[in-house]
């Protein structure tokens, strides 16, 4: 236990940098992603059919590819097509094209759980399809939507461990650098692992308080 | 001021409305009654473009209804509506739902709209209930926001969707006393209601809508008292003496 104390005051420093890289691209992309997935979301329910197929088909594709093979494919194939990004940037627009299909259908399914009296209720004030979503149907869809978006968010700030395979130095990439040149896998992955814990709890425990703040506000 | 000439509504396969020919106008109260499935809701939908209509023809102030054109935005503004199951905005207290039309469709400012919008509660007997929210709110005084809610954008007619059907037996008559003073106001209302007690003293003429046709129409009086068709009379005897 001493041992461990004492060799994790010397790996720590080292795994913090990865942190602050960890924290730096969840967050980048689930901005990202949370914008995107607003606009997929909006395409699918605009009622114009050939957007709402097009999108339709765009997510189904992204949903179903692997998020590894995603950003090897924006990290290796697409400078061949002149789009030359860093590592990065790569990382984090690979995880938020992937979850902004998973969080434009949580999205999607959020609005749709908005009743049709409140469309109607809108339209009958003489409200305009743009406005009645702002003010009507999107503030009802995101009270609604709160609990899987905030699942979204964690399993991002955990999946933002994948982004290491194209050398983003983020924890984890710190941490599999660190055990290959020290050999002390237990300590350095014990430390990744409560590292992780340390992002992840706090949000949970966020999210269930805007969780309880919303459901009174109703 | 509302026209309705030969209108024919489907869903599919499914004929709802069958020819309607109607025309309100400017400060009458016209009921319109039948069985359920007859097309009165549907009706009432079609004049403020909630649904569409095949063929035939509904307008408001010699203005086609037609959900295609942007005009219908307009035509909304003019011809309020009054839901079965309220539809208020949840997420927005009393005073807000209230305020939302003429403040954010009608551009008005925020002092005077909030204004009006107290005035209005004020008549419907929700002074103490301005900031409230919804789901703490009764059925009869939810209801009775809806209809400040209708009043607040000044509308020439407002239509009510049996805006009683889904209110506790005691809540019904706060409701109908609102609605009765905006008769004698001489609103312009298109009310679908089984409140026949309620159409016999308040409107002015009735419609009897049976199998998506106007079968019966005339004055309130007349057609409650003695009605002539025999789908009427079946109907009446059965609303009036369920048991």
């Amino acid at each position: 236990m001493t041992d461990f104390i004492a060799s994790a005051g010397v790996y720590l420093p080292i795994l913090l940098k990865g942190v602050w890289l960890t924290i730096a691209v969840t967050l980048l992309s689930l901005g990202l992603a949370t914008l995107l997935g607003l606009i997929w979301a909006l395409f699918r329910t605009s009622g114009i059919r050939w957007l709402a197929l097009a999108t339709r088909i765009f997510v189904e594709f992204v949903r179903g590819v692997p998020i590894l093979v995603v950003l090897f494919y924006i990290y290796f194939v697409m400078p061949e097509f002149g789009l030359d990004l860093t590592a990065f940037q790569a990382g984090v627009v690979g995880l938020a094209l992937t979850y902004s299909c998973y969080i434009g259908e949580t999205f999607r399914a959020g609005i749709e759980a908005v009743d049709k009296g409140q469309v109607e209720a809108a339209k009958s004030i003489g409200m305009k399809t743009p406005m009645m979503m702002r003010r009507v149907v999107l503030p009802q869809a995101f009270r609604i939507v709160v609990p899987p978006y905030a699942n979204n968010m964690v399993m991002l700030l955990k999946d933002s461990s994948q982004v290491s395979v194209i050398s983003v130095a983020e924890l984890t990439m710190q941490g599999k650098m660190l055990a290959s040149s020290t050999f002390d896998n237990m300590t350095v992955f014990t430390l990744v692992a409560l590292l992780y814990l340390c992002l992840t709890i706090p949000l949970n425990f966020a999210m269930r308080r805007v969780e309880v703040a919303m459901g009174s506000a109703k | 001021m509302i026209k309705l000439e030969d209108v024919h509504k489907s869903f599919g396969d499914h004929e709802v409305l069958k020819g309607v020919d109607a025309e309100i106008d400017k400060g009458q109260v016209v009921c319109l009654i039948g069985p359920s499935g007859s097309g009165k809701s549907t009706l009432l939908r079609c004049i403020n473009g909630l649904e569409t209509y095949q063929s035939g023809q509904i307008s408001v102030d010699g203005e086609r209804v037609d959900v295609a054109s942007p005009r219908i935005h307009d035509i909304r503004t003019r011809v309020s509506m009054v839901f079965q199951r309220f539809n208020l905005f949840p997420h927005r207290t009393a005073i807000e739902n209230v305020m939302e039309g003429p403040r954010y469709v009608l551009k008005q400012e925020q002092a005077s709209a909030r204004q009006k919008a107290e005035q209005l509660l004020v008549r419907v007997g929700l002074e103490d209930k301005l900031d409230a929210y919804p789901s703490a709110l009764s059925g009869g005084q939810q209801q009775r926001v809806a209809i400040a809610r209708a009043l607040a954008m000044e509308p020439e007619a407002i239509l009510f969707d049996e805006p009683t059907s889904a209110l506790d037996p005691e809540m019904v008559g706060e409701v109908l006393q609102v609605m009765r003073a905006l008769a004698e106001e001489h609103m312009t209302m298109l009310v679908v209601t089984h409140e026949i007690l309620f159409a016999r003293e308040v409107a002015d003429s009735v419609l009897f809508l049976d199998g998506g046709r106007i079968v019966e129409e005339g004055p309130a009086g007349e057609v409650l008292r003695q009605p002539k068709n025999e789908r009427t009379q079946d109907f009446l005897r059965r609303v009036t003496h369920p048991v």
